[in-house]
């Protein structure tokens, strides 16, 4: 693995070497290291690119890296990822993709990841997209998440694209039985003239189940963003979703957060905030002895952390 | 010491809210008072940068400061703290303090800042500054942020607002212990008989003009002597009374 290879693991993954635990990690369209442990085992797809990861019952405490890097301008890369996460199991799964594309050709990652979670599983799933490089071709990144989660299971789900994403769309969807749980936090910010959407459709199904949504986005210079969100709640269930942005220069945000209730017993709420940084927030910090660019840039990433 | 020659502020409307205000402040704890809307807070404004004078000069220990920007003036040893405490979605009671320090705040040092204003330290630090805390909370937390700052003059504008029993004794002796660690001044707005009693100087504004000034001595006995409903700290009360009210 090259120097721009380890940065690009290091962005994504925070790791400096290989991870402890099972990992897969995927360079530039192919199998770059693997390890496997007595409770986790992951298996190429023999019908399509991707892997399972399967994950045995009442597993705790253990965690899954599963990086993707690009380093080759004009790649697409287009991989299927299934995770099976068994009963009572307690992990965590990093993923992440990092492009480095300093060529004229576009560089682009489809990673489409369905998560199966039996009964009481809990799972908290990471993911970090970060693109750089000085080309003139685009990194493109369009993320699938698609999570089943049974009676009882628990999701947790951070996902980050701080930087260097020309373009993406994120979708994620999910279904849940009784009692089950799904938190979603997202960050994102995007430059020049980046473009970001994030749509999710969430489809509560088992009684006292409940998801809860939480965007928080920073639009600068001439970005364009756009979140959607739909909560359909077709029992007595619970879903929340919230997208709150900054908006900066000449960007433009669009928020849609939808609900359907399908159950007198559904109980939704969503919030949708969209603003520019409050002039009095600067002024405090500036009064704290930063200058109002400073002040911005603190704003900018607390807002995000 | 802060010196105010012949400050006026007037609103982009020509509004006149200070008219030829002349002050100096090396005393240790100086207090303005007067009835509402009379031009104290925007007085602070102009000491902090937050409103340019449209006439007069500022002076900080001699450097004219009438032109500087905040950010300016907070780097020559202005600290201020609000009336009305900005909350911040994101960004933690620690990140806000370490920023005040001007370097990072280690838990102890945090620690200390925040049990000097009566707030339980470990359950305060990691906590966004967001709606989340009350008022009184965030106006305890932004009096933290002064004394984490420590600079030779701070300002404090109604610091007593919203600050619940934990009370005016705890308050007085926070700004008696910053002295003795900044000998810097204390500018305190308040109407506090409490604390107006702690005052070296007082001054009082009304009509965006000094209606008077001097040692506490002098002006203290004038402002609270009487029981008469017309003086001015009783009118204040009235005002504040009338205000609940409404």
């Amino acid at each position: 693995m090259d120097a721009i290879e380890k940065n690009l693991l290091k962005e994504i993954a925070e790791l400096d070497s290989l991870p402890v635990g099972a990992y897969n990690i995927r360079a530039n369209g192919e199998l770059a290291g693997r390890n496997t442990t007595a409770n986790i085992d992951i298996v190429t797809k023999t019908d399509k690119p991707g892997i399972d990861i399967y994950i045995r019952p009442f597993t705790k405490n253990e965690s899954v890296h599963i990086p993707v890097i690009l380093s080759q301008t004009g790649l697409k890369d287009l991989v299927y990822n299934d995770f099976h996460i068994g009963e009572g199991a307690d992990v965590t799964i990093i993923a992440g993709c990092g492009i480095h594309n300093c060529g004229g050709g576009n560089a682009e990652h489809d990673g489409i990841h369905t998560f199966w979670l039996a009964k009481n599983a809990k799972l908290r799933y990471v993911e970090k997209h970060y693109g750089e490089g000085d080309g003139r071709g685009k990194q493109i990144m369009n993320p699938t998440t698609i999570v089943h989660l049974a009676e009882g299971a628990q999701m947790e789900m951070e996902t980050t694209q701080i930087a260097g994403v020309d373009d993406t769309i994120r979708k994620t969807g999910g279904d849940l039985a009784a009692g089950a749980s799904l938190v979603v936090k997202e960050k994102i910010m995007t430059t020049g003239d980046q473009r970001a959407v994030t749509d999710f459709n969430v489809d509560l199904n088992g009684e006292g189940c409940s998801a809860n949504i939480v965007s928080r986005s920073v639009a600068k210079d001439v970005s364009k963003q756009e979140f959607i969100s739909h909560i359909n709640g077709n029992c007595a269930c619970a879903g929340h979703s919230e997208c709150d942005a900054i908006i900066m220069d000449q960007a433009s945000v669009i928020a849609s957060p939808a609900l359907t209730a399908n159950s007198v017993d559904a109980s939704l709420i969503h919030e949708a905030a969209i603003g520019k940084i409050a002039g009095e927030q600067l002024i405090k910090l500036m009064t704290l002895g930063l200058t109002e660019k400073e002040a911005e840039d603190q704003i900018v990433n607390g807002f995000l952390k | 010491m802060l010196e105010l020659r012949n400050v006026g502020y007037e609103t982009d409307d020509n509004k006149e809210i200070l008219h030829d205000v002349s002050l100096t402040v090396q005393e240790r704890f100086v207090a303005i008072t007067g009835p509402n809307g009379g031009g104290k807070s925007t007085l602070a404004k102009v000491i902090a940068g937050i409103y340019q004078p449209t006439s007069g000069q500022i002076l900080l220990d001699g450097v004219d400061i009438t032109h500087m920007s905040i950010t300016e003036r907070a780097n020559l040893g202005l600290s201020y703290a609000f009336q009305q405490p900005v909350r911040f979605k994101g960004l933690r009671v620690k990140d806000l303090l370490s920023l005040a320090a001007g370097k990072n705040t280690s838990v102890t040092e945090a620690c200390n800042y925040l049990s000097e204003v009566g707030l339980c330290a470990r359950d305060y630090i990691d906590r966004e500054i967001n709606a989340s805390l009350s008022g009184g909370e965030l106006k305890r937390i932004e009096i933290a942020m002064v004394l984490a700052r420590g600079t030779k003059l701070s300002i404090f504008d109604e610091p007593e607002a919203g600050i619940d029993l934990w009370s005016f004794q705890n308050l007085i002796r926070v700004f008696e212990k910053m002295y003795e660690q900044t000998r810097g001044s204390i500018l305190i707005i308040s109407h506090q008989e409490r604390i107006l009693n702690i005052a070296d100087k007082i001054v009082v504004i009304k009509d965006g003009q000094i209606e008077k000034e001097g040692p506490r001595s002098e002006i203290l006995p004038a402002l609270l002597g009487s029981a008469d409903a017309s003086s001015p700290a009783c009118s204040v009360l009235a005002d504040k009374v009338e205000g609940v009210r409404s």
